[in-house]
């Protein structure tokens, strides 16, 4: 325990991940069959996709597993990742209360947030932190026409919660409020929330996961030979058809589609 | 309230079956808290004794400046050594970040304000003739220092232990630096604050209520050594 924890003996890779994938479980099952398999301590460091970036760039972590194409695409044109692989994908979710106090059920997401402003029937509760969830919400509001800012200042209906996904849920929950969600998260807390899908259709809600390995020539200290196993592993035929089963039991629902060679569709 | 009392009935299973992931969590809680504490005894002693038989301008500005390091909080002290051990940073290449020993060096920092105010206070309450009769006797300054130490171990005793309560209770820090790693950072507050957000109350209260009872032990052994 002692020279471990010093962490110069054993090679440890570091990836930092975004709480959805952290928080289904799926990480726990990943981890101990990839250093099995690879003979190396993996050390999983659950994190919101602004801080897991910011681990990417200052080298704390080897690789980042994250939900946000525009900040990911950043992050590799700025010479900080080597290459973004998707390797799972599943939907959002805008869950609320049974009653649908809003009544926006079943409309698209930009038509609902339209709603939401204009008659602030429903209060909303957002993640608020920059999250990949956030950077999705903050996306269906421009799509539907406003500034970022004034949705911020539109009223005690818009509760930015600055938590996590889980405990945004239950705050939702509480509240008799709706909120963003990805199905994965969702789907852990199923039993425990007074929550339901309210809208859960249209091109704008899939949420695509990539793993992408730290740049060893910009960032100093990356493990890259071990970051780009974590990468095949992933997207490896076996690893894709663990992620796809990975749920069923459990949840009963396919939390995750495999999506190396796939283009995610609607 | 029904969280409450599941919670404790919750501690009393983890307790007696002996979890071996609870065990884990705990004996690192304590290696970390205990290790930060003797290491921050081990500096401050020495510069507290320094700081209260030496005369010198600004002691007073000193002293308050070291009280007011009592209320820094956790996070902030954390994310003061995450920048300092981030690769990017200063001391980034021994690459402690997300290891127990940044942790360790991150409570030492955190107790390290409290172990030397309340010495310099328990070295301030013994009265003079200890210091006068032990130099009237020819002791020279260290030994002079010693013997004042050794008449305040009662009270100094008791800022080690308000050290390890402050140490072993901290979540911010141990989050930020340590990254709650399950099997190599992972400590009870940590997990207390996961299982929270996860929904698991009954777990979160279960595991406040065994850090209490390993707090209570540990007060036990060192109020023991305290009346020795």
């Amino acid at each position: 325990m002692i020279t471990s924890s010093i962490g110069c003996t054993t090679t440890r890779l570091k990836v930092a991940t975004t709480t959805s994938l952290y928080d289904t479980g799926l990480w726990s099952h990943l981890e101990p069959m990839f250093e099995e398999k690879y003979k190396v301590e993996l050390d999983v460091i659950h994190a919101g996709t602004g801080i897991a970036l910011e681990y990417g760039k200052r080298g704390d972590v080897d690789v980042i597993t994250v939900h946000d194409e525009a900040a990911e695409e950043k992050f590799i044109t700025d010479g900080y990742g080597v290459q973004r692989v998707p390797f799972a994908y599943n939907y959002f979710l805008i869950v609320g209360p049974p009653s649908d106090p809003a009544d926006i059920k079943d409309l698209s997401s930009e038509e609902a947030f339209k709603k939401l402003m204009a008659t602030s029937d429903g209060i909303f509760v957002s993640r608020g932190d920059n999250s990949g969830t956030h950077t999705k919400e903050k996306a269906i509001w421009k799509n539907a026409g406003f500034d970022y800012e004034t949705v911020r200042k539109a009223g005690a209906w818009y509760i930015e919660g600055g938590k996590g996904m889980g405990p945004t849920l239950q705050m939702a929950s509480e509240k008799k409020a709706y909120t963003l969600t990805d199905m994965g998260t969702f789907a852990t807390y199923e039993g425990k929330l007074q929550l339901v899908p309210t809208i859960a259709k249209g091109s704008t809600l899939l949420n695509v996961y990539s793993a992408i390995a730290v740049n060893p020539t910009k960032v100093p200290g990356v493990n890259i030979n071990i970051a780009n196993n974590l990468i095949s592993f992933l997207a490896s035929p076996e690893i894709q058809k663990f992620i796809g089963n990975y749920g069923i039991q459990e949840y009963g629902i396919q939390l995750f589609i495999p999506s190396v060679g796939v283009k995610p569709t609607q | 309230m029904n969280e409450i009392w599941q919670g404790l009935l919750e501690a009393i299973k983890l307790i007696v079956s002996l979890d071996p992931e609870i065990l884990e969590i705990s004996g690192r809680s304590l290696w970390i808290a205990l290790s930060s504490c003797l290491l921050a005894s081990v500096i401050c002693l020495p510069i507290g004794g320094l700081i209260h038989f030496q005369r010198f301008a600004g002691k007073r500005t000193l002293i308050s400046l070291i009280q007011t390091f009592y209320s820094i909080p956790t996070v902030v002290i954390g994310l003061f050594v995450f920048v300092l051990l981030s690769r990017t940073g200063p001391l980034g290449g021994f690459n402690l970040l997300f290891t127990p020993t940044a942790m360790i060096i991150g409570q030492m920092l955190l107790v390290i304000p409290i172990v030397l105010g309340l010495t310099i206070s328990a070295l301030s309450g013994i009265d003079k003739v200890i210091p006068d009769t032990a130099r009237s006797l020819g002791a020279g300054s260290f030994q002079t220092a010693v013997v004042v130490l050794k008449e305040a171990r009662f009270a100094v005793t008791a800022a080690m232990i308000m050290a390890f309560s402050r140490a072993i209770s901290e979540v911010g820090l141990a989050l930020i630096v340590g990254g709650n790693i399950k099997g190599f950072t992972r400590v009870i507050t940590t997990t207390i604050s996961l299982e929270t957000a996860k929904g698991d109350l009954e777990l979160a209260l279960a595991l406040g209520i065994i850090l209490m009872f390993i707090a209570l032990v540990i007060n036990l052994v060192l109020n023991q050594l305290q009346t020795r």
